[in-house]
């Protein structure tokens, strides 16, 4: 493990904020056991993607700009989604294209900014964690993880070293779920139809629990799991990661 | 059979409840993304082999006067004409005006997309024109009248009953008992039906998959040998093509064929390809006697320069529709455009307008599997995503929509008063859903809550805890 301390900034992520605060502390405890003091800027929102990809590239500029504003000035900035951290460091740079003043500043911050489970593996050099979960469960790549930084192998090294969780493989772990934000409710029926495929594979999986590292895609699946009549519980990663499983019951389930 | 892309959620709502078309889209694109992941997994270089391909299109893209003026010269050359079309009118008409020319009664048709584009067999047959469809599944959706489903498979959306229903109906003049269960059978006898077609057409039209700029030749790939038919045997070969199908050389066209057909169905190389160069010469034991191309524009010529310009490296092998999974979830037909899938969702609205295609840029969740896929990595979903933009300028949207997204960033962009409403969202939310822990049904998200429960909050929001601690410390 890197031994010399980092100031991470979190970026919560809106979803984490509203619906789940405890993957976001999950993250805190992971990051710090990892050797980062870490920080919480009070002025960020939101990443700002439902703007971006629905078009309104204006909003989702100033959006970007506040956020570029509020993280400034830390070594890293770490968020526990694949998708987040995608939209800052792929999209950042590319909304700013035209103006070099701003571009260098969004570059600058795309660089130090990453997934919380592929920055604790590929910049802390972590291996292993000290968490204990009894569960047999699939992981879900998430797309923007997967196709956009790289994130596949990372979340099973860690997972692996949890005493008790068997990890099984899901057919069709590549595929997208169905979320994709506002694609969800505008084409409800097709993002259901994906939702079903994902639950029948992740039944066909014999897990138990499914794990995912973006909270979008856990709402969508945990949802149609719980609609479906199923068992099966969905949690994000960092959750089970930093031995937190207990704590909180699983997404869409009672306390 | 006329879908529109306006309707595409109609369209798809109505797609996801055919039971024979969910069973053959169960199997069919998953099947040739299978072939292809283990074509490309035999392949060590293929990844080099894609930054090849796209160098090759670039390439072409920046100079695309000077390849094409080089192709016609040396079409011209060796014997054939080029007929420049601006518009699908003017391609329809260079077509007429040729098999007027010859007095054709009927033409045989290989499978081609730019056909399609044009709508050339509604022309031909309001003409006096049987056009006559010879690759098997073209063939099969002209007999039920419909559009083809898929770039490269274009009766995927079929099962075999369907076929065997078609085929009994079509021709009814065959011995009503006779056994169709096979696919076999069927091959066989669609085979019988278009022999005769074959010989008796007066004209042949193919596309082209490549146009050579140094030889002046097109090429096409087919796994039916349809193609070779369609080309030799009538007296004149029509050869339909976009203008951003011309590449150099030989050796271009050499280097992306060996990317099409892994991309497309996983093969090595499709079982016939095929290159043309002119009309039959002195000496020469067959071919036609009139060789013509007629070379599309449609809008394309538009996109160049611009932020859709990467779109002309497509090479039409269907890899995107393939491995998009709102494809496989509805099929081609929904997307009510001739191109479907994500090459169609940023094709469509270039050729067709946005008006009328605004839906389908937007139908992706932009899970990015296409461009991953693209053998000449066109970045999909980013111009999705510009369609979008051009959208949200033109205010297409619905109202709804627009205003919830402008009160959204509205807060997005204010922190505290963020805080403040979602810190008091989270408590209500958190409050009602606390019994269950979900919610089967919420106000202004029937679209999500009609078939997925809504997990509710934990009741504070991480920044309310992560403040309120702080303080405790």
């Amino acid at each position: 493990m890197v031994e010399e301390r980092v100031r991470v900034a979190l970026f919560v992520t809106c979803l984490v904020d509203l619906f789940r605060p405890s993957v976001g502390f999950a993250a805190v405890k992971l990051l710090e056991e990892a050797g980062a003091t870490v920080e919480v800027p009070l002025a960020q929102t939101c990443c700002g993607q439902p703007a971006y990809n629905s078009g309104d590239r204006e909003s989702a500029k100033r959006i970007a700009e506040k956020v570029i504003d509020a993280f400034e000035g830390y070594d890293c900035v770490v968020a526990p989604s694949g998708s987040c951290a995608a939209m800052i460091r792929c999209h950042y740079p590319q909304l700013f294209a035209d103006d070099p003043a701003k571009r260098a500043r969004a570059e600058a911050l795309a660089a130090r900014t990453y997934e919380l489970l592929s920055f604790l593996v590929d910049q802390r050099g972590l291996c292993r964690v000290n968490a204990r979960w009894l569960r047999r469960a699939a992981y879900h790549d998430a797309c923007s993880g997967l196709r956009e930084l790289g994130i596949k192998e990372q979340p099973r090294r860690l997972l692996a070293s949890v005493e008790g969780l068997s990890l099984s493989e899901l057919r069709g772990a590549e595929t997208c779920c169905g979320f994709g934000g506002a694609f969800s409710v505008k084409y409800p029926e097709i993002s259901e139809k994906m939702a079903t495929d994902k639950e029948a594979d992740i039944v066909a999986s014999g897990a138990q629990a499914v794990l995912c590292g973006d909270l979008g895609c856990l709402l969508n699946i945990a949802g149609r799991l719980s609609r479906l009549g199923s068992s099966v519980e969905a949690r994000h990663a960092a959750e089970v990661l930093a031995g937190m499983a207990e704590d909180v019951p699983p997404i869409g389930v009672p306390r | 059979m006329q879908l529109q892309a306006r309707d595409f959620p109609q369209n798809a709502r109505a797609a996801l409840g055919e039971e024979r078309l969910q069973r053959a889209l169960s199997r069919a694109p998953s099947g040739f993304a299978l072939k292809r992941a283990i074509a490309v997994e035999r392949l060590p270089e293929f990844e080099s082999l894609r930054e090849r391909g796209r160098a090759i299109k670039d390439e072409t893209l920046a100079h695309l006067d000077f390849y094409l003026e080089r192709y016609e010269e040396n079409v011209v050359a060796s014997g054939g004409k080029v007929h420049w079309a601006k518009t699908a009118e003017e391609a329809r008409q260079a077509v007429l005006r040729i098999c007027r020319s010859v007095g054709a009664k009927s033409v045989t048709k290989g499978k081609s997309m730019v056909g399609e584009e044009v709508g050339l067999n509604a022309c031909l047959e309001a003409n006096g024109i049987t056009p006559i469809e010879t690759d098997l599944g073209e063939y099969i959706i002209q007999l039920r009248g419909e559009p083809p489903s898929h770039i490269i498979a274009p009766a995927i959306h079929l099962v075999k009953e369907d076929v065997a229903e078609s085929f009994r109906r079509a021709h009814d003049r065959l011995d009503a008992a006779r056994s169709l269960e096979e696919v076999r059978q069927l091959c066989a006898e669609a085979r019988a039906v278009l022999r005769p077609l074959f010989l008796a057409a007066d004209v042949g039209i193919t596309g082209a998959n490549f146009l050579v700029a140094e030889t002046g030749s097109s090429i096409i790939v087919t796994n039916e040998g349809n193609g070779d038919l369609t080309q030799l045997l009538p007296r004149v070969h029509i050869v339909m093509a976009s203008l951003e199908k011309v590449v150099p050389t030989l050796e271009d066209a050499a280097t992306l064929l060996r990317l099409l057909a892994r991309s497309a169905s996983g093969q090595e190389f499709s079982a016939y390809t095929t290159l043309s160069t002119g009309p039959r010469r002195a000496g020469d034991e067959d071919g036609p006697e009139e060789y013509h191309v007629i070379l599309l524009d449609n809008g394309r010529s538009a996109l160049l320069g611009g932020e859709f310009q990467d779109m002309l490296r497509c090479i039409r092998c269907a890899a995107c529709l393939n491995h998009c999974p709102v494809y496989g979830a509805v099929g081609g037909h929904a997307y009510g455009s001739v191109y479907p899938g994500p090459m169609g969702a940023v094709l469509s609205p270039a050729l067709f307008g946005l008006e009328g295609s605004a839906h389908l840029p937007n139908a992706s969740t932009f899970c990015g599997r296409c461009e991953s896929v693209c053998p000449v990595k066109i970045p999909l979903p980013k111009m999705m995503r510009h369609w979008r933009e051009r959208e949200f300028e033109r205010r297409l949207g619905p109202r709804p929509y627009r205003v919830g997204l402008q009160l959204w960033a509205f807060l997005a962009l204010r922190p505290a008063l963020y805080h403040a409403v979602f810190g008091l969202l989270a408590r209500l939310l958190g409050w009602a859903g606390a019994g269950r822990g979900r919610f089967r049904a919420l106000p202004f998200l029937s679209g999500w809550t009609g078939a997925r429960d809504m997990p509710a909050p934990e009741g504070k929001t991480f920044h309310r805890l992560w403040t309120e601690r702080r303080r405790a410390r």
